[in-house]
Formats: C-alpha cells, sequence, structure tokens
C-alpha cells in the first residue's frame, strides 16, 4: 500500500532484543528527552496579563457603529439579521420621533437590536451586508460568562461610545483597523 | 531531686525532636505536591500553578484549604469506623518511618549532646519495613471499607503490589547488611563515612537499583502506580473519599516518598555524609547542620528523579508488574546477595 506521508513505519512484530527487555535503556533515553524539555521555550501566553497578538483581519465581537455627529447609523433594515447564517441576530425598529435627530442618522432606527454571542459564528456577513456601514466586527472577542442570556449582547453591549462626548472610549472601541 | 531517676531532659528532647521532624515532613511534604505540579509543568513545557503568591508559592495552602473546605462524605453503605480509620492508619505508617533515620550527627546544646535521630534502635531497617508494610493496611482497609467495587480492586492490586516488591527489597537489603554487618541505620551511615570507606552504591549498584525500583513500586509511584490507574480504575482506593481523608491518603503518599529518598539516601549514599568532607574537624554544630542540609539535598534529587520519572515512563501492566517483580528483581536480587556474600568471603580469605 502507498504511504499516505513520508513518516510512516512499518510495525515491528519482531521479538524485544535482551537489551530491550531490560527497559533501563529505553527508559533512560526516554528520562533523556524529557529531561531536555526543562531547557526549551514554553509556548505558554500568560493570559489576563499577556494577549495573543491577532491578525489584522481578526473577526471578533460586533459594534455598532455612530457617525461623525454621533448619530446611530443603523435603520434596523434587517439586512444583517438576513445575511446571518446562524441567525443570532434579532432586532425591532422603531420611528425617529422629533427631537431626535441629533440620536439617529434615519428616520428608522433600531429599539432593540441583539446578537447571540454563543449561536454567532463571527463569519463577518452581517457586516458585509449592511449598507449603512452601521455594523463591523471589532478586535476583541467575548469574555466569559456565567449564563446563557448574558451572553445575549443588546443595544449598551454593542453600540459604539459617542465620538462627540467620549473621543477617547470611541477610539478605543473603533480599534486599530479603520 | 530526682523523679524515678527517669531522664527527663531526654524525654524533652526527644518530644522537641519528633515534633520538629513530624511537622518538617509535613511542610516539605506540602511542598513536594507543588514541586510535582512544578516539574511535571516544566518536564512538558508549561509555567505550571503560579497565581496563588510569588511564583505559586501558596499554591499548596490554596490546595489544602480547598480540601478541608470540601463536603466530607462517609457513603451509606460503607463500614464506617473503618473508613474513618484508613486514612489515618496510612498517615500514621507514613510519619512513622521517619523515628529511626538518623537527620545528622549530634548537636551540643549547654554541654548537652542531643542525637539528631528520634530512636537509634538496632533494628531500624527491620522497623522501617514493618511500618511500611502496616501502610499497606491503610490502602486495603479504605479500599475495602469504601464499599465500591474499584476500590477494592485498586487495595488488592496495590497491597499484592507492595507484597510482591517487598519481597526483592528485603533480598537486596540483605546485601547492604551483609556489608555493614548492622540493621541499625546510624551504624550504616558512620560505616559509609569512615575514613577509608566509599559510599554503598559503589559496592551495591545492582542492589541500589533493585532498592530503587521496589521503592517505586511501594510509594505507588508511577511506572507502577496500578493502585490510581485512573482510566481502569477511575480514581483507585481512594475513590469513594473526600475531603481531608483523601488529602490524607494523597499525602501520605508523599510522605513515603521523602521517607524512601531518606531511606535510599541512607543506605547507599551515606546519609548525612558530605563527599570529601571531614566531619570531625568541624565545630559539632556545624557538621551537624552541614549534615542536614547534605541529607535533604540528597532526599530532594531522590525526589526530582522519582517526579522525573512519573512525568517520563507510562504505567506498566499488571502482568508486566507481576513478571517484573516475581521473574527479574526477586532472582536478581538473589544473585546480587550471593555474589556480595562470595565475595566478602573471598575478601576475608576463607
Amino acid at each position: 500500500m502507498q504511504a499516505l506521508t513520508n513518516r510512516a513505519q512499518e510495525v515491528s512484530r519482531k521479538p524485544m532484543t535482551f537489551m530491550e527487555r531490560l527497559y533501563i535503556p529505553g527508559i533512560l533515553k526516554g528520562m533523556a528527552i524529557t529531561f531536555s524539555h526543562i531547557f526549551k521555550k514554553q509556548p505558554t501566553i500568560r493570559y489576563p496579563e499577556q494577549k495573543r497578538e491577532f491578525s489584522p483581519v481578526f473577526r471578533g465581537l460586533h459594534v455598532l457603529n455612530r457617525d461623525e455627529e454621533g448619530r446611530e447609523r443603523c435603520t434596523a433594515c434587517g439586512l444583517c439579521a438576513v445575511a446571518c447564517p446562524a441567525e443570532a441576530i434579532t432586532m425591532e425598529a422603531a420611528e425617529r420621533e422629533v427631537g431626535q435627530e441629533n440620536l439617529y442618522r434615519e428616520e428608522k432606527y433600531a429599539a432593540k437590536y441583539e446578537i447571540n454571542m454563543l449561536r454567532c459564528i463571527f463569519c463577518g456577513l452581517c457586516e458585509e451586508a449592511c449598507p449603512k456601514d452601521a455594523i463591523y466586527l471589532s478586535e476583541t472577542f467575548a469574555p466569559a460568562n456565567f449564563t446563557r442570556t448574558g451572553f445575549i449582547y443588546g443595544k449598551d453591549h454593542l453600540l459604539i461610545p459617542n465620538p462627540v462626548t467620549e473621543p477617547e472610549a470611541y477610539a478605543a472601541a473603533k480599534g486599530q483597523r479603520n | 531531686m530526682t523523679l524515678l531517676a527517669v531522664d527527663w531532659l531526654l524525654i524533652i528532647e526527644k518530644l522537641v525532636l519528633i515534633a520538629i521532624i513530624v511537622f518538617a515532613s509535613l511542610g516539605i511534604a506540602l511542598y513536594t505536591t507543588f514541586a510535582e505540579r512544578k516539574v511535571a509543568a516544566v518536564l512538558q513545557d508549561r509555567p505550571g500553578p503560579n497565581r496563588a503568591g510569588p511564583f505559586g508559592l501558596l499554591q499548596p495552602f490554596a490546595d489544602g484549604l480547598k480540601l478541608i473546605m470540601k463536603e466530607e462524605i462517609i457513603p451509606t453503605n460503607s463500614n464506617k469506623a473503618l473508613f474513618v480509620l484508613g486514612p489515618g492508619l496510612a498517615m500514621t505508617a507514613a510519619l512513622m518511618t521517619c523515628s529511626v533515620i538518623p537527620w545528622s550527627s549530634h548537636v551540643e546544646i549547654f554541654d548537652r549532646k542531643v542525637d539528631l535521630q528520634i530512636a537509634d534502635i538496632n533494628i531500624g531497617i527491620l522497623y522501617i519495613f514493618g511500618v511500611v508494610s502496616l501502610g499497606v493496611y491503610g490502602m486495603m482497609i479504605g479500599g475495602w471499607a469504601s464499599n465500591n467495587k474499584f476500590s477494592l480492586m485498586a487495595a488488592l492490586r496495590g497491597a499484592s503490589q507492595a507484597i510482591s516488591y517487598e519481597l526483592a527489597m528485603g533480598l537486596s537489603l540483605i546485601a547492604v547488611l551483609m556489608l555493614s554487618g548492622s540493621l541499625s541505620l546510624k551504624t550504616i551511615v558512620d560505616g559509609q563515612m569512615a575514613a577509608g570507606s566509599y559510599w554503598n552504591i559503589v559496592y551495591q549498584p545492582l542492589g541500589f537499583i533493585i532498592f530503587f525500583v521496589c521503592a517505586l513500586a511501594e510509594c505507588n509511584r508511577t511506572p507502577f502506580d496500578l493502585p490510581e490507574a485512573e482510566n481502569e480504575l477511575n480514581f483507585g482506593y481512594h475513590q469513594e473519599y473526600s475531603s481531608m481523608k483523601l488529602g490524607f491518603y494523597l499525602f501520605s503518599e508523599y510522605i513515603n516518598m521523602i521517607m524512601s529518598s531518606a531511606v535510599m539516601a541512607s543506605l547507599y549514599f551515606g546519609g548525612f555524609d558530605v563527599p570529601f568532607l571531614d566531619e570531625s574537624t568541624l565545630a559539632p554544630n556545624i557538621a551537624a547542620l552541614i549534615g542536614v542540609a547534605a541529607l535533604l539535598t540528597k532526599i530532594a534529587i531522590f525526589i526530582f528523579v522519582f517526579m522525573w520519572i512519573r512525568w517520563t515512563v507510562p504505567r506498566f501492566r499488571y502482568d508486566q508488574l507481576m513478571n517484573l517483580g516475581w521473574k527479574t528483581m526477586i532472582p536478581l536480587a538473589l544473585f546480587n546477595m550471593l555474589v556480595t556474600g562470595a565475595l566478602i568471603l573471598l575478601k576475608a580469605g576463607v
């Protein structure tokens, strides 16, 4: 049979030789191998203090974007929810009242916008589907939680801080990429 | 005034010594569990426990606290008295071993010569063997009283393993006894320390290897940890135990490890002897301190080797274990004994 890799070895069914039956040489060889590992570099990343560098195209937690004046861009059109293969997104639309022009960019907005982070597969299709540039995937990932409901992220989690009133928080949430 | 002609100072001295040695061995055992995890981690390219305190040094206390806080469960259908007795017996037997080990020569406090050995009895080695055999009862009683088939099977395995390897251990020991001519550990160590004599490992390399392998089996350490073979027996003889009773079992194992390291160091590696150093030229107190440090270093090296082996060698199968014990170790030990006896006779010129 043709070997699939060049690492395949034929199984030897020879009875053990005297040296092999002594076990000691084999055990010493194994111990030399484990001892050499004392001096090897540890690949461990000590997580809360050190963090793994992500690739520039990493798709992390979602962010609901605002425009330069701090108005929410989302119009609750539902295209992201339709595009979502994991059906993780739900939303409820509402109409903008008079006097809310500084809050919402267009006449319709998302009163409720929820993403279930346990369903989400972080594929980024919502980002691609959005015609208003209102949702994109950031550079962070969902932290651990004690309950399943804790993983359903509403607008309070998703919405980016206002660039006009809180520019530092906005820049931090926006990340390095855009 | 003399009270019944009893040397009260001697009793106080021994009680203090007992307290120091028991608490020291408990403390060392505590940190041996930490060392085990660190050694395992380092051998596997991991950092190991490093969260509790600087470098994770408080980890053993966190573990101990956790064990104490756990719920104490005594199974309904277990034999309750024996169930409680098991871990205590294991711990007692483990701690009793340390009484005949000579930790160092002697210190002089207020012109009083204090031997750093709890009891220099003339059958020291036999005593150790007796107590170690008692340790099997801790395992047997615990496993049997649990009323759990896996515990019972593990306990039977442990007992039969201990009995098989005690034979080879005793036989390899006889060769040492023939060389030193005494059963007292103090005399054996003094014989190795005397000018012009070498450590027993020089005369008994094969005997030492046999003794070491048997010590691994006696301490239930890998590759002979059959009583705790998790993947066959769930958890082993202490499966039904929880809280500090489980802690006692695990702890007594580490104390056993320390004590067997101390016995091996005393029998084969000169005990508290420092190589190429003549202790008699130093002040007795300094010599005693150096001796304690030397013995502790030797124990630490042995413990490291124990751990190193554990994280290298996979577990033996049960039939392999028995084959090795009865068909290899005992004949080898007998051979070693005969050769040693013949050489001693040859040297004596009979």
